[in-house]
């Protein structure tokens, strides 16, 4: 991280107790019990009949799936700690869905980069190696109940090892690139990959 | 358009202890702390910092909070923080922390809830929401008076209202929840109650950008009142804040 400053300590601050889960925490984020929304613009609304994903770019194979097609697809049950840039982390939480591993297997990628978009205009890169060997999910519900539309409802991108602007709300699809790109928040001054462990929030961490 | 700084475009992102210049207390629940960073420089208005703090044994906590000073007032940044009872940091801020303190900050960050001089501008504000926005309206009277910015500041209380003796005929109050009976709220455009569908019509530019700022519920209703009254969705920009269910 950027910047250090050793020895710095806030005069007359403690903190709260560091119970259960801190070891849980990432630097500098704290526990919430809600579910905080954030979005850049209004919240999209995007009936099952009208979503689908498809994954194209640098595939041998372009796919698409109805909302009825991705529900014949295997799915399971993710547990997981999700991480926000904007400092709260929730633990604990879970999640189902379809391995982005499976979606890529008969599309087979011939690039090492990806552009997640959404419904809505956002979009996400994301190297296809944090997309795949079983850390990345498109999830259609939250704790057994259909994915609320606020969180991103019929379905969205989690890829619970980054920060959560990378799990793309509302997701519509994955293009494979051969060369990266910055997303919506990293061309608006976030981390290109955003990993929380190393605490890289902005451009310049 | 004159005298919008550039921001720079990679922020400095470094830590810098910064000295706690002067206290203001607006509300009975929000207090403006103007800090002086080292290394000062100049951002756009709708940007934020991330305060950190540090207990002796090394824990730490951080947040962040949005500017609510013009850039044009050089080597000073002015946070503005609700108290939120059990609030970490935003309590250390308001209870223990005085002038002459240090605090660690970082910033300026982010680039896309911000003003960069586009014009006609509606900024909508909920409660604390409306940080951001004062900084956009500030920077605009000193830059560019004529420019069309209008601002609609919901409020729970009179008391509540943040920043209310530089709200003028450009800045219309909605009280959400004053209690019946009170003296008539010495604010120029004043009405009791949400703000509603009628009034955001009246307020709405034809072109131009809407920045809606505060509680993810306060935000999704303006954000569909908006889409009403004829804003596209890539004219409404928001920063939501707080936790839903």
């Amino acid at each position: 991280m950027a910047g250090e400053e050793p020895g710095f300590v806030s005069r007359g601050f403690v903190g709260k107790p560091h119970g259960p889960g801190a070891d849980r925490l990432p630097p500098g984020q704290y526990l919430e019990r809600g579910f905080p929304v954030l979005t850049a613009g209004p919240t999209p609304r995007v009936e099952p009949s009208d979503w689908s994903f498809r994954i194209d770019g640098m595939v041998d194979h372009e796919l698409e799936w109805s909302w009825e097609e991705f529900g014949r697809l295997p799915a399971e049950d993710v547990p997981c700690d999700i991480h926000c840039v904007t400092k709260w982390s929730k633990l604990g939480i879970s999640f189902r869905g379809v391995s982005v591993d499976v979606l890529l297997d008969s599309a087979r990628p011939q690039g090492e980069f990806s552009m997640a978009r959404s419904f809505g205009g956002y979009t996400t890169n994301l190297a296809l190696d944090d997309l795949t060997g079983g850390r990345a999910w498109v999830v259609t519900e939250h704790e057994g109940a259909p994915l609320p539309r606020e969180h991103g409802g019929p379905a969205r991108l989690l890829v619970p090892h980054l920060y959560f602007w990378k799990s793309a709300k509302w997701v519509s699809g994955l293009r494979i690139m051969d060369h990266d790109e910055p997303g919506f928040w990293e061309a608006n001054g976030y981390h290109n990959r955003g990993d929380p462990w190393q605490e890289q929030r902005y451009w310049s961490d | 358009m004159v005298g919008l700084s550039e921001a720079p475009q990679r922020a400095p992102g470094r830590w810098q202890i910064a000295e706690v210049e002067r206290i203001r207390v607006e509300t009975p629940r929000t207090k403006t702390f103007r800090l002086r960073p080292p290394m000062w420089v100049p951002h756009l208005p709708g940007q934020h910092y991330d305060v950190r703090l540090t207990a002796p044994d090394g824990y730490r906590a951080e947040r962040s909070y949005s500017i609510a000073s013009s850039p044009l007032d050089e080597g000073a940044v002015e946070l503005t923080v609700d108290r939120l009872d059990g609030g970490e940091v935003s309590t250390y801020l308001h209870d223990v922390l005085v002038e002459g303190d240090q605090v660690e900050i970082r910033g300026p960050f982010a680039s896309y809830f911000v003003w960069r001089g586009e014009e006609p501008v509606l900024l909508i504000g909920g409660g604390s929401g409306v940080v951001p926005l004062m900084c956009m309206l500030r920077h605009r009277r000193r830059t560019a008076p004529d420019l069309p910015m209008r601002l609609l500041y919901s409020a729970r209380t009179r008391a509540e209202v943040i920043y209310a003796d530089e709200l003028g005929d450009d800045a219309i109050v909605a009280l959400t929840r004053e209690p019946e009976g009170a003296p008539a709220p010495d604010l120029p455009r004043v009405q009791l109650g949400r703000i509603f569908p009628g009034l955001l019509a009246a307020e709405a530019f034809d072109s131009g950008l809407a920045f809606v700022c505060g509680s993810n519920s306060f935000v999704e209703s303006i954000a569909q009142m908006l889409l009403a009254v004829g804003y596209a969705p890539d004219r409404i920009r928001t920063e939501r804040f707080g936790p839903t269910g």
